[in-house]
Protein backbone atom coordinates (compact mmCIF):
# COMPACT_ATOMS: atom_id res chain seq x y z
CA UNK A 1 0.00 0.00 0.00
CA UNK A 2 1.17 3.23 -0.52
CA UNK A 3 -0.19 7.09 -0.82
CA UNK A 4 -1.94 7.72 -3.97
CA UNK A 5 -1.32 11.28 -6.26
CA UNK A 6 -2.82 13.09 -8.28
CA UNK A 7 -1.24 15.93 -10.70
CA UNK A 8 -3.44 18.81 -11.54
CA UNK A 9 -2.27 21.45 -14.28
CA UNK A 10 -3.95 23.61 -16.82
CA UNK A 11 -2.13 21.82 -19.59
CA UNK A 12 -3.49 18.04 -20.08
CA UNK A 13 1.01 17.93 -21.57
CA UNK A 14 2.54 19.12 -17.89
CA UNK A 15 0.08 16.55 -15.80
CA UNK A 16 0.83 13.55 -17.70
CA UNK A 17 4.20 14.59 -18.39
CA UNK A 18 4.74 14.88 -14.51
CA UNK A 19 3.22 11.67 -13.88
CA UNK A 20 5.61 10.19 -16.59
CA UNK A 21 9.02 11.59 -14.63
CA UNK A 22 7.12 11.05 -11.08
CA UNK A 23 6.44 7.30 -12.04
CA UNK A 24 9.78 6.31 -12.71
CA UNK A 25 11.18 6.96 -9.06
CA UNK A 26 8.20 5.03 -8.11
CA UNK A 27 6.99 2.21 -10.05
CA UNK A 28 4.40 1.30 -7.23
CA UNK A 29 2.68 4.07 -6.93
CA UNK A 30 -0.74 5.18 -8.17
CA UNK A 31 -0.41 8.79 -9.99
CA UNK A 32 -2.76 10.23 -11.79
CA UNK A 33 -2.68 13.12 -14.42
CA UNK A 34 -5.95 15.41 -13.63
CA UNK A 35 -4.60 18.42 -16.52
CA UNK A 36 -6.54 20.75 -18.68
CA UNK A 37 -10.65 20.60 -19.24
CA UNK A 38 -12.73 19.12 -21.88
CA UNK A 39 -12.85 20.44 -25.14
CA UNK A 40 -16.55 21.42 -26.94
CA UNK A 41 -18.48 18.97 -28.59
CA UNK A 42 -17.06 15.64 -29.32
CA UNK A 43 -13.59 17.58 -28.84
CA UNK A 44 -11.66 14.38 -26.98
CA UNK A 45 -8.24 16.72 -26.95
CA UNK A 46 -8.34 18.89 -23.87
CA UNK A 47 -7.68 22.26 -23.71
CA UNK A 48 -5.83 24.74 -21.42
CA UNK A 49 -7.60 24.95 -18.13
CA UNK A 50 -8.69 22.89 -15.14
CA UNK A 51 -11.59 20.59 -14.70
CA UNK A 52 -13.81 19.47 -11.56
CA UNK A 53 -14.93 16.87 -12.84
CA UNK A 54 -11.47 15.79 -14.12
CA UNK A 55 -9.83 16.33 -10.71
CA UNK A 56 -12.81 14.71 -8.81
CA UNK A 57 -12.27 11.51 -10.49
CA UNK A 58 -8.54 11.83 -10.34
CA UNK A 59 -8.75 11.62 -6.85
CA UNK A 60 -11.26 8.74 -6.98
CA UNK A 61 -8.87 6.69 -8.88
CA UNK A 62 -6.00 7.59 -6.54
CA UNK A 63 -7.90 6.59 -3.81
CA UNK A 64 -7.46 2.53 -2.22
CA UNK A 65 -4.22 3.50 -0.29
CA UNK A 66 -2.87 5.02 1.81
CA UNK A 67 -4.77 8.18 1.32
CA UNK A 68 -4.42 10.92 -1.65
CA UNK A 69 -2.18 13.89 -1.96
CA UNK A 70 -3.41 16.68 -4.64
CA UNK A 71 -0.36 18.74 -6.31
CA UNK A 72 -1.26 21.74 -8.13
CA UNK A 73 -0.18 24.45 -10.83
CA UNK A 74 -1.12 27.84 -11.22
CA UNK A 75 -4.17 29.70 -9.28
CA UNK A 76 -7.52 27.99 -10.50
CA UNK A 77 -5.63 24.37 -10.27
CA UNK A 78 -5.79 25.05 -6.74
CA UNK A 79 -9.12 26.11 -6.45
CA UNK A 80 -10.55 23.76 -8.59
CA UNK A 81 -9.01 21.08 -6.02
CA UNK A 82 -9.94 23.05 -3.00
CA UNK A 83 -13.78 22.83 -4.34
CA UNK A 84 -12.77 18.49 -5.18
CA UNK A 85 -12.44 18.21 -1.48
CA UNK A 86 -15.44 19.90 -0.09
CA UNK A 87 -17.45 17.42 -2.27
CA UNK A 88 -15.50 14.63 -0.39
CA UNK A 89 -17.41 12.78 1.80
CA UNK A 90 -16.41 13.31 5.79
CA UNK A 91 -14.47 9.86 5.83
CA UNK A 92 -12.66 10.48 2.24
CA UNK A 93 -11.99 14.24 2.71
CA UNK A 94 -9.71 12.90 6.04
CA UNK A 95 -7.51 10.76 3.50
CA UNK A 96 -6.70 13.75 0.99
CA UNK A 97 -4.61 16.30 1.10
CA UNK A 98 -3.79 19.58 -0.61
CA UNK A 99 -0.31 20.15 -1.14
CA UNK A 100 1.32 23.57 -1.15
CA UNK A 101 4.05 22.65 -3.33
CA UNK A 102 5.66 23.49 -6.40
CA UNK A 103 4.53 20.95 -8.75
CA UNK A 104 7.50 19.17 -10.33
CA UNK A 105 9.42 19.14 -8.15
CA UNK A 106 6.65 18.55 -5.02
CA UNK A 107 5.50 15.67 -7.33
CA UNK A 108 8.81 13.43 -7.26
CA UNK A 109 9.66 13.99 -4.10
CA UNK A 110 6.22 12.91 -2.68
CA UNK A 111 6.48 10.09 -5.57
CA UNK A 112 9.83 8.82 -3.89
CA UNK A 113 8.05 9.84 0.16
CA UNK A 114 5.51 7.37 -1.21
CA UNK A 115 7.16 4.72 -2.63
CA UNK A 116 9.13 4.08 0.64
CA UNK A 117 5.82 3.21 2.11
CA UNK A 118 5.85 6.64 4.09
CA UNK A 119 2.87 7.91 5.63
CA UNK A 120 0.17 10.59 4.43
CA UNK A 121 1.36 13.55 6.50
CA UNK A 122 5.67 12.56 5.12
CA UNK A 123 4.37 12.33 1.87
CA UNK A 124 2.52 15.74 2.09
CA UNK A 125 5.77 17.19 3.98
CA UNK A 126 8.24 15.90 1.27
CA UNK A 127 6.06 17.77 -1.23
CA UNK A 128 6.15 20.79 0.63
CA UNK A 129 9.13 20.89 1.36
CA UNK A 130 10.61 20.33 -1.98
CA UNK A 131 10.47 24.28 -3.07
CA UNK A 132 13.05 25.66 -4.83
CA UNK A 133 14.29 29.29 -5.17
CA UNK A 134 16.07 30.34 -8.24
CA UNK A 135 19.49 32.58 -6.88
CA UNK A 136 20.24 34.23 -9.98
CA UNK A 137 23.35 35.13 -8.43
CA UNK A 138 25.04 32.10 -8.02
CA UNK A 139 26.47 29.51 -10.13
CA UNK A 140 23.82 26.76 -9.01
CA UNK A 141 20.40 27.41 -9.65
CA UNK A 142 17.80 25.12 -7.61
CA UNK A 143 19.16 24.95 -4.80
CA UNK A 144 16.98 24.55 -1.69
CA UNK A 145 17.90 28.00 0.63
CA UNK A 146 15.54 26.29 3.37
CA UNK A 147 17.80 23.00 3.24
CA UNK A 148 21.26 23.74 2.54
CA UNK A 149 21.84 24.79 6.17
CA UNK A 150 20.43 21.45 7.52
CA UNK A 151 22.72 19.03 9.05
CA UNK A 152 25.63 20.62 8.61
CA UNK A 153 28.50 18.74 10.92
CA UNK A 154 30.23 21.32 13.56
CA UNK A 155 33.19 19.50 12.44
CA UNK A 156 33.66 19.17 9.16
CA UNK A 157 36.44 17.00 8.04
CA UNK A 158 36.21 15.02 10.98
CA UNK A 159 36.39 11.08 10.10
CA UNK A 160 34.85 9.61 12.52
CA UNK A 161 34.35 11.04 15.54
CA UNK A 162 31.13 8.69 17.78
CA UNK A 163 28.35 8.58 15.76
CA UNK A 164 29.20 11.32 13.14
CA UNK A 165 31.55 9.71 10.20
CA UNK A 166 32.10 11.51 6.64
CA UNK A 167 33.45 10.45 3.92
CA UNK A 168 34.50 11.87 -0.09
CA UNK A 169 33.62 10.12 -3.49
CA UNK A 170 34.30 10.24 -7.03
CA UNK A 171 31.63 9.73 -9.44
CA UNK A 172 32.49 7.04 -12.19
CA UNK A 173 29.28 7.46 -14.38
CA UNK A 174 29.10 9.41 -17.45
CA UNK A 175 25.56 10.61 -16.19
CA UNK A 176 26.59 11.60 -13.03
CA UNK A 177 24.16 12.58 -10.11
CA UNK A 178 21.16 12.18 -12.23
CA UNK A 179 17.10 11.80 -11.23
CA UNK A 180 17.80 7.97 -11.20
CA UNK A 181 20.90 7.63 -8.58
CA UNK A 182 19.60 10.69 -6.65
CA UNK A 183 16.23 8.22 -6.29
CA UNK A 184 18.37 5.46 -5.43
CA UNK A 185 20.16 7.35 -2.69
CA UNK A 186 17.66 9.08 -1.05
CA UNK A 187 14.89 6.12 -0.92
CA UNK A 188 17.98 4.09 0.10
CA UNK A 189 18.59 6.68 3.19
CA UNK A 190 15.34 7.24 4.09
CA UNK A 191 15.20 3.43 5.35
CA UNK A 192 18.25 4.27 7.65
CA UNK A 193 18.21 6.14 10.79
CA UNK A 194 20.75 8.71 9.91
CA UNK A 195 21.05 12.51 8.96
CA UNK A 196 23.21 12.60 6.22
CA UNK A 197 24.33 15.64 3.95
CA UNK A 198 26.09 15.39 0.69
CA UNK A 199 28.05 18.62 -0.32
CA UNK A 200 25.79 19.99 2.41
CA UNK A 201 22.17 19.30 1.19
CA UNK A 202 19.45 16.88 2.76
CA UNK A 203 20.65 13.37 1.03
CA UNK A 204 17.04 12.20 1.74
CA UNK A 205 15.62 14.79 -0.51
CA UNK A 206 15.96 13.62 -4.57
CA UNK A 207 15.29 17.07 -5.86
CA UNK A 208 18.50 18.55 -3.97
CA UNK A 209 20.48 15.69 -4.65
CA UNK A 210 19.60 16.45 -8.71
CA UNK A 211 19.93 20.24 -7.98
CA UNK A 212 23.89 19.87 -7.08
CA UNK A 213 24.19 19.23 -10.55
CA UNK A 214 27.16 16.52 -9.87
CA UNK A 215 28.48 15.12 -13.46
CA UNK A 216 31.34 13.22 -14.18
CA UNK A 217 34.14 13.43 -11.93
CA UNK A 218 32.58 14.98 -9.54
CA UNK A 219 33.00 14.89 -5.58
CA UNK A 220 30.56 13.90 -3.37
CA UNK A 221 31.35 14.44 0.32
CA UNK A 222 28.70 12.78 2.90
CA UNK A 223 28.65 13.68 5.97
CA UNK A 224 26.34 11.36 8.09
CA UNK A 225 25.38 11.35 11.82
CA UNK A 226 23.15 9.42 14.44
CA UNK A 227 22.69 5.30 15.00
CA UNK A 228 23.10 4.39 11.26
CA UNK A 229 25.49 6.71 9.97
CA UNK A 230 28.13 3.87 9.22
CA UNK A 231 26.11 1.77 7.48
CA UNK A 232 24.53 5.39 5.44
CA UNK A 233 28.17 6.23 4.44
CA UNK A 234 28.87 2.88 3.20
CA UNK A 235 25.63 2.73 1.33
CA UNK A 236 26.39 6.07 -0.41
CA UNK A 237 30.02 4.91 -0.83
CA UNK A 238 28.59 1.54 -2.74
CA UNK A 239 26.56 3.29 -4.63
CA UNK A 240 28.81 5.84 -5.90
CA UNK A 241 32.03 3.92 -6.74
CA UNK A 242 29.78 1.46 -8.29
CA UNK A 243 28.52 4.34 -10.95
CA UNK A 244 25.18 3.03 -9.99
CA UNK A 245 25.86 0.47 -12.07
CA UNK A 246 25.85 2.66 -14.87
CA UNK A 247 28.61 3.21 -17.99
CA UNK A 248 31.35 5.51 -17.06
CA UNK B 1 -45.06 44.15 -10.21
CA UNK B 2 -44.22 40.82 -8.94
CA UNK B 3 -43.52 40.69 -5.04
CA UNK B 4 -41.42 37.06 -5.47
CA UNK B 5 -39.90 35.58 -8.47
CA UNK B 6 -40.02 32.19 -9.29
CA UNK B 7 -38.14 28.98 -11.26
CA UNK B 8 -39.29 30.33 -14.45
CA UNK B 9 -37.07 33.38 -13.53
CA UNK B 10 -34.39 31.33 -12.66
CA UNK B 11 -34.41 29.89 -16.43
CA UNK B 12 -34.85 33.42 -17.86
CA UNK B 13 -31.76 34.16 -16.33
CA UNK B 14 -29.48 31.49 -16.95
CA UNK B 15 -30.72 31.99 -21.01
CA UNK B 16 -30.28 35.52 -20.66
CA UNK B 17 -26.74 35.15 -19.08
CA UNK B 18 -26.00 32.86 -21.92
CA UNK B 19 -26.97 35.06 -24.29
CA UNK B 20 -25.10 38.61 -23.63
CA UNK B 21 -22.19 36.69 -22.63
CA UNK B 22 -22.18 35.26 -26.37
CA UNK B 23 -22.87 38.51 -27.92
CA UNK B 24 -19.80 40.10 -25.20
CA UNK B 25 -17.35 37.08 -26.31
CA UNK B 26 -15.59 39.11 -28.06
CA UNK B 27 -15.50 42.26 -25.56
CA UNK B 28 -14.45 40.20 -22.73
CA UNK B 29 -11.64 38.20 -24.80
CA UNK B 30 -10.34 41.46 -25.66
CA UNK B 31 -10.25 42.58 -22.16
CA UNK B 32 -8.56 39.90 -20.86
CA UNK B 33 -5.93 39.96 -23.96
CA UNK B 34 -4.83 43.39 -22.14
CA UNK B 35 -4.63 41.85 -18.69
CA UNK B 36 -4.49 38.52 -19.04
CA UNK B 37 -4.64 35.35 -21.14
CA UNK B 38 -7.56 36.11 -23.27
CA UNK B 39 -9.48 33.21 -22.49
CA UNK B 40 -12.09 34.40 -20.25
CA UNK B 41 -14.81 35.35 -23.06
CA UNK B 42 -14.37 31.84 -24.76
CA UNK B 43 -14.30 29.98 -21.04
CA UNK B 44 -17.39 31.15 -19.98
CA UNK B 45 -19.48 31.49 -23.73
CA UNK B 46 -18.55 27.54 -23.55
CA UNK B 47 -19.36 27.00 -19.70
CA UNK B 48 -22.77 28.89 -20.65
CA UNK B 49 -23.41 26.98 -24.30
CA UNK B 50 -23.25 23.59 -21.93
CA UNK B 51 -25.14 25.09 -18.83
CA UNK B 52 -27.71 25.97 -21.72
CA UNK B 53 -27.25 22.25 -22.98
CA UNK B 54 -28.41 20.47 -19.79
CA UNK B 55 -31.12 22.79 -19.43
CA UNK B 56 -32.85 22.00 -22.60
CA UNK B 57 -32.19 18.40 -21.78
CA UNK B 58 -34.28 18.82 -19.02
CA UNK B 59 -31.52 18.39 -16.25
CA UNK B 60 -32.70 21.17 -13.78
CA UNK B 61 -35.62 20.58 -11.46
CA UNK B 62 -38.60 22.31 -10.42
CA UNK B 63 -36.88 24.98 -7.86
CA UNK B 64 -35.09 27.94 -8.15
CA UNK B 65 -31.96 26.42 -6.40
CA UNK B 66 -32.06 23.38 -8.71
CA UNK B 67 -31.43 25.56 -11.45
CA UNK B 68 -28.54 27.36 -10.16
CA UNK B 69 -26.76 24.37 -8.68
CA UNK B 70 -27.00 22.80 -12.11
CA UNK B 71 -25.40 26.35 -13.17
CA UNK B 72 -22.98 25.89 -10.92
CA UNK B 73 -21.86 22.18 -11.26
CA UNK B 74 -21.44 22.28 -15.36
CA UNK B 75 -19.50 25.96 -14.87
CA UNK B 76 -17.07 23.98 -12.84
CA UNK B 77 -16.25 21.17 -15.29
CA UNK B 78 -16.19 22.91 -18.35
CA UNK B 79 -15.14 26.53 -18.20
CA UNK B 80 -11.74 25.72 -17.42
CA UNK B 81 -10.35 29.44 -15.92
CA UNK B 82 -10.17 30.20 -12.95
CA UNK B 83 -14.14 31.61 -13.78
CA UNK B 84 -15.33 27.96 -13.13
CA UNK B 85 -14.51 27.96 -9.31
CA UNK B 86 -14.95 31.41 -8.53
CA UNK B 87 -19.18 31.01 -10.44
CA UNK B 88 -19.31 27.79 -9.88
CA UNK B 89 -18.95 28.74 -5.88
CA UNK B 90 -21.00 31.82 -6.00
CA UNK B 91 -23.96 29.88 -8.05
CA UNK B 92 -23.73 26.85 -5.92
CA UNK B 93 -23.41 29.35 -2.58
CA UNK B 94 -26.76 31.28 -4.32
CA UNK B 95 -28.49 27.48 -4.54
CA UNK B 96 -27.84 27.07 -0.72
CA UNK B 97 -29.09 30.19 0.36
CA UNK B 98 -32.13 29.44 -1.59
CA UNK B 99 -32.57 26.04 -0.23
CA UNK B 100 -35.96 24.27 -1.14
CA UNK B 101 -37.74 27.75 -1.85
CA UNK B 102 -39.97 27.78 -4.60
CA UNK B 103 -40.82 31.98 -4.88
CA UNK B 104 -37.86 34.28 -3.93
CA UNK B 105 -39.03 37.42 -2.42
CA UNK B 106 -36.81 40.52 -2.51
CA UNK B 107 -35.10 39.62 0.48
CA UNK B 108 -33.77 36.33 -0.18
CA UNK B 109 -32.92 37.96 -3.41
CA UNK B 110 -30.38 40.39 -1.13
CA UNK B 111 -29.17 36.87 0.57
CA UNK B 112 -28.90 35.15 -3.01
CA UNK B 113 -26.69 38.32 -4.42
CA UNK B 114 -24.75 38.02 -0.78
CA UNK B 115 -24.23 34.56 -0.42
CA UNK B 116 -22.54 34.80 -4.38
CA UNK B 117 -20.33 37.49 -3.36
CA UNK B 118 -19.00 35.52 -0.06
CA UNK B 119 -18.38 32.29 -2.36
CA UNK B 120 -16.32 34.43 -4.82
CA UNK B 121 -14.54 35.91 -1.69
CA UNK B 122 -13.94 32.92 -0.26
CA UNK B 123 -12.37 30.58 -3.06
CA UNK B 124 -10.24 33.67 -4.54
CA UNK B 125 -9.27 35.05 -1.66
CA UNK B 126 -9.74 38.57 -2.83
CA UNK B 127 -10.92 41.70 -0.93
CA UNK B 128 -11.96 44.68 -2.06
CA UNK B 129 -9.75 46.97 -4.69
CA UNK B 130 -7.60 43.66 -5.82
CA UNK B 131 -9.06 44.38 -9.28
CA UNK B 132 -11.43 41.12 -9.45
CA UNK B 133 -15.02 40.13 -9.53
CA UNK B 134 -15.16 41.35 -6.26
CA UNK B 135 -14.93 45.26 -6.98
CA UNK B 136 -18.52 43.94 -8.57
CA UNK B 137 -19.91 41.72 -6.53
CA UNK B 138 -19.52 43.64 -3.17
CA UNK B 139 -21.48 47.05 -4.10
CA UNK B 140 -23.82 44.72 -5.74
CA UNK B 141 -24.66 42.84 -2.72
CA UNK B 142 -24.75 45.94 -0.40
CA UNK B 143 -26.74 47.66 -3.13
CA UNK B 144 -28.89 44.62 -2.90
CA UNK B 145 -29.65 44.30 0.86
CA UNK B 146 -30.09 48.15 1.16
CA UNK B 147 -32.77 48.35 -1.48
CA UNK B 148 -34.74 44.83 0.02
CA UNK B 149 -34.65 46.80 3.35
CA UNK B 150 -36.45 49.80 1.68
CA UNK B 151 -38.67 47.73 0.32
CA UNK B 152 -38.12 47.11 -3.37
CA UNK B 153 -39.71 44.84 -5.26
CA UNK B 154 -37.82 41.29 -6.09
CA UNK B 155 -37.07 42.96 -9.64
CA UNK B 156 -35.63 46.46 -8.29
CA UNK B 157 -33.40 44.33 -5.77
CA UNK B 158 -31.71 42.62 -8.80
CA UNK B 159 -32.22 46.63 -10.68
CA UNK B 160 -30.22 48.26 -7.78
CA UNK B 161 -27.05 45.08 -7.95
CA UNK B 162 -26.80 45.33 -11.09
CA UNK B 163 -26.26 49.10 -11.62
CA UNK B 164 -23.81 48.85 -8.45
CA UNK B 165 -22.29 45.92 -10.42
CA UNK B 166 -22.09 47.78 -13.20
CA UNK B 167 -20.06 51.34 -11.88
CA UNK B 168 -18.22 48.82 -9.80
CA UNK B 169 -16.59 47.12 -13.25
CA UNK B 170 -16.05 50.53 -14.72
CA UNK B 171 -14.43 51.59 -11.38
CA UNK B 172 -11.83 48.87 -11.60
CA UNK B 173 -9.93 50.74 -14.68
CA UNK B 174 -7.73 52.29 -12.56
CA UNK B 175 -6.74 49.43 -10.14
CA UNK B 176 -3.48 47.70 -10.12
CA UNK B 177 -4.35 43.99 -10.13
CA UNK B 178 -3.03 41.80 -6.94
CA UNK B 179 -4.84 38.82 -7.76
CA UNK B 180 -4.90 35.99 -10.59
CA UNK B 181 -2.57 36.77 -13.72
CA UNK B 182 -3.06 39.82 -14.23
CA UNK B 183 -1.33 40.57 -10.97
CA UNK B 184 1.70 39.66 -13.07
CA UNK B 185 1.12 42.81 -14.89
CA UNK B 186 1.73 44.98 -11.98
CA UNK B 187 1.14 48.85 -12.83
CA UNK B 188 0.80 47.66 -16.61
CA UNK B 189 -2.82 46.30 -15.34
CA UNK B 190 -3.90 49.44 -14.71
CA UNK B 191 -6.03 51.53 -17.42
CA UNK B 192 -8.22 48.64 -18.34
CA UNK B 193 -11.03 46.93 -17.05
CA UNK B 194 -10.88 43.85 -15.29
CA UNK B 195 -12.95 40.93 -17.55
CA UNK B 196 -14.08 39.18 -14.53
CA UNK B 197 -15.43 42.39 -12.80
CA UNK B 198 -17.44 42.98 -16.16
CA UNK B 199 -18.51 39.56 -16.63
CA UNK B 200 -20.27 39.97 -13.56
CA UNK B 201 -21.91 43.21 -14.29
CA UNK B 202 -23.49 41.00 -17.09
CA UNK B 203 -24.74 38.17 -14.84
CA UNK B 204 -26.41 40.41 -12.58
CA UNK B 205 -27.80 42.55 -15.39
CA UNK B 206 -29.21 39.24 -17.28
CA UNK B 207 -31.09 38.50 -13.95
CA UNK B 208 -32.74 41.79 -13.48
CA UNK B 209 -33.74 42.06 -16.73
CA UNK B 210 -35.43 38.31 -16.19
CA UNK B 211 -37.11 39.45 -13.62
CA UNK B 212 -38.44 42.81 -15.45
CA UNK B 213 -39.78 40.66 -18.15
CA UNK B 214 -41.30 38.11 -15.63
CA UNK B 215 -43.53 41.49 -14.64
CA UNK B 216 -43.96 43.01 -17.95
Amino acid sequence: MSVGLVIVSHSEKIAEGVVELAAQMAPDVVIVAAGGVAGGDGDAAGRIGTSFERVQSGIGRAMGGDGVVVLTDLGSAVMTAEMALEFLDAEARGSVRLAEAALVEGAVAAAVQSQSGASLEDVLRAAEAAVVSIRPDELEPFVSQGATGRGKPDSPGAASSGSHVSGVFTLPNRMGLHARPAALLASGLLELDADVTVNGVDATSVMLLMSLGLGQGRTVSVEASGPDAQAALEFIGDAVESGFGEPS
Amino acid sequence: MAEVLDTAWALRWIRNTADVISAERTQLIELDRAIGDADHGENLDRGFTAVIGRIDAGEASATPASVLKLVAMTLMSTVGGAAGPLYGTAFLRAATALGDAEEVDAALVATLVGAARDGIMARGKAEVGDKTMVDAWTPAADAARTAAQDGATPADVLAAAARAAEAGARGTEPLIARKGRASYLGERSAGHRDPGAVSSALILRAAADAAQEGSA
